[in-house]
């Protein structure tokens, strides 16, 4: 009997080779299916974790702060007048609102870099220890960013952009120590800045920057006011709650109402994160959605390729059933058939996604996987997709074929 | 042996009731060359289609070789059919992608019999008809002759007693029609019980035994020489 049985099985094989376009148009809808289901949800998250990443970039959850104009009068003086914020401003911060945490001054110079001959205007910012931490500016492997002690003995130190270290140091070269002019004054390299992928910024991005002690930055090239204040609330505590005791607090010492919110401009990132949070929960909504609704345009397809195929072949099944073969062999050749086809093709599926996965995730299209990501096939994903599919195949195959080994031969004949 | 007893065969169309055939009784002896003549509507398809086990009769009783096969399962016909009737059809019906060896072995393989039992038979068959250098050949690479005579071939495969035949020169030309019918002699001169379903009457003239229908019912049966 089980001699008998896999001599059956060789001889469907054996059909299915003979009618081989047919069996490839079924196979390839469930490839098809497979294949852009998984590559959807696959490049899906690829893309939403690069972009929360992106958005990392300039740093997580900063507020960014400058003064502007009032528009309310305040004590007698008139609207429109320009608030400048100065270090002192800083302190104050630092002293009235203990939910701050990190906090930093940014004071912001045009200045000429130069090493020997080499020369360029460049954006130099004057900032505090802390500065690094807000900005998620990380040193490379033997360098730092500016510390305490550099701030409080002025040192003149600079921590600079992977470009500005690319453009003035050899390649293989560390150009932690060397010396790198800033209009003609020597500044000792403390470290170069790991890259970082980076879509937003108010300057340039950071890896075009060069950073100096703000104390440095003030006494060798003047700062009587600070270009921007950049600060982070401490663990769990509300950012807004921040903004607006930071409008009572420094209202009361600029001059300003409290109520003026135009008075200093603030650009708080947590807003962009919140946005960016409930932008990615639509996303994957709709991914999903695409996905649902991709699986079951490709389990139609594959049912109705199953169901015509049958319907198609019920000549087939007559002269079969004329010449002896019983309903349940003819149920039994067309499930296995289906079956092979289906697991063939999910199988194919699969193996495409993973290909393309893979060449995409290959080292010459890094420009891209800084924008997409790296797509990575989702294993249980793919499982659930194929296991549909080949369902769905299943399901519509069966009953076209339960009928058709359940006609006589003699109706089935007349097709 | 075939004995019908009060045999028919009855259709639902709709909310009418059509009688395709019967009451209709008859014995066929081992050995017999009938043919079964009649006007389309006659009723002379559905009474080779009971005949054949193909279709199940409505009403009354059929014994083939004293088995009563009327109540069988479709399942069981199909064992029937596998082992004791060959087909031969008017349109041939082949499978169009298997070669000929392959539909001639078709029937073989239902009843399980072995590979080499197998290319035994077929390699036999096929020189019966003639046609042992076409085995490799599918049917659309055959004439409609070849086809036929593949078809006998394959009517042979499980060596059933009863051939039946419908309109087996219907598609063909006389030429071919003619090596057809000597098959069918040899088949017959064999000891086969050959039965043929036809409207041709010049093909009928071959048979030893006429059975002539009219709406569903037997109008004459009488013997030839």
């Amino acid at each position: 009997m089980f001699v008998h049985g896999f001599k059956m099985i060789s001889q469907f094989i054996g059909d299915m080779k003979k009618q081989k376009l047919r069996c490839f148009l079924t196979m390839s809808g469930i490839t098809w299916g497979t294949m852009s289901v998984i590559l959807l949800l696959a490049f899906g998250e690829s893309f939403r974790i690069a972009s929360m990443k992106n958005m990392s970039g300039m740093g997580n959850n900063i507020v960014v702060m400058g003064g502007s104009r009032t528009t309310l009068p305040y004590k007698g003086l008139p609207p429109g007048r320009y608030i400048q914020l100065r270090e002192e401003t800083v302190s104050l911060l630092k002293d009235y609102i203990p939910d701050i945490g990190y906090l930093s001054p940014e004071t912001q110079k045009y200045v000429t870099l130069s090493i020997g001959p080499q020369k360029q205007n460049n954006n130099c910012v004057g900032v505090y220890p802390g500065y690094g931490m807000l900005r998620n500016l990380f040193p490379q492997k033997g360098g730092r960013f500016i510390n305490p002690l550099d701030m409080e003995n002025r040192r003149r130190v600079i921590f600079i952009g992977t470009q500005i270290s690319e453009k003035f140091f050899a390649k293989e070269s560390n150009p932690v120590g060397k010396i790198l002019m800033v209009n003609g004054i020597p500044f000792t390299v403390i470290g170069v800045m790991q890259n970082k992928v980076q879509n937003s910024s108010y300057m340039t991005q950071d890896k075009n920057i060069v950073f100096i002690p703000y104390t440095t930055c003030r006494d060798v090239f003047g700062a009587k006011y600070v270009n921007r204040i950049i600060f982070k609330a401490k663990n769990d505590v509300d950012t807004p709650k921040i903004k607006e005791n930071i409008h009572e607090v420094l209202g009361r010492r600029l001059g300003f109402a409290k109520d003026d919110k135009d008075a200093i401009w603030m650009w708080d990132t947590t807003e962009m994160t919140q946005f960016i949070h409930y932008f990615f929960l639509g996303f994957e909504a709709f991914l999903f959605l695409g996905g649902v609704l991709t699986l079951i345009v490709g389990g139609i397809g594959v049912a109705n390729i199953m169901y015509v195929s049958i319907r198609e072949r019920r000549r087939e099944i007559g002269i079969r059933t004329a010449l002896g073969a019983t309903p349940r062999l003819i149920l039994l050749q067309f499930m296995l058939e289906s079956f092979i086809i289906m697991f063939i093709g999910g199988s194919l599926g699969v193996l495409g996604a993973w290909l393309i996965v893979t060449l995409f995730g290959s080292p010459a299209l890094t420009g891209v996987q800084v924008v997409l990501g790296k797509p990575v096939i989702n294993l249980n994903i793919a499982l659930i997709v194929a296991t549909v599919l080949a369902l769905t195949g299943f399901a519509a195959g069966w009953s076209p074929a339960r009928n058709a080994s359940n006609m006589d031969p003699v109706r089935a004949l007349e097709f | 042996m075939i004995s019908l007893n009060n045999i028919s065969k009855k259709y639902n169309m709709g909310h009418v009731t059509v009688n395709a055939l019967g009451p209709v009784t008859l014995t066929i002896h081992k050995g017999e060359f009938v043919a079964v003549l009649g006007p389309s509507g006659s009723g002379k398809s559905t009474m080779m289609n009971i005949l054949g086990c193909l279709d199940r009769p409505s009403l009354g009783e059929y014994l083939l070789d004293n088995t009563p096969v009327h109540g069988f399962s479709r399942t069981k016909l199909a064992r029937v059919r596998n082992m004791k009737v060959g087909f031969v059809f008017q349109s041939f019906n082949l499978l169009p992608f298997a070669t000929a060896y392959e539909n001639v072995e078709l029937p073989m393989l239902y009843a399980k019999i072995s590979g080499k039992e197998r290319e035994h038979t077929v390699k036999h068959l096929l020189e019966i008809v003639g046609l042992s250098d076409r085995a490799s050949h599918r049917p659309a690479e055959l004439s409609g002759g070849e086809r036929q005579r593949i078809a006998v071939a394959r009517a042979l495969a499980n060596n059933p007693d009863i051939i039946l035949a419908d309109e087996p020169t219907g598609n063909l030309d006389s030429k071919s029609g003619a090596e057809i019918l000597n098959l069918f002699e040899q088949l017959h001169a064999d000891g086969k019980t050959l039965i043929f379903v036809t409207h041709d009457e010049n093909l009928a003239s071959h048979a030893k035994r006429i059975i002539r229908l009219l709406d569903g019912k037997i109008n004459q049966d009488y013997t030839q020489n």
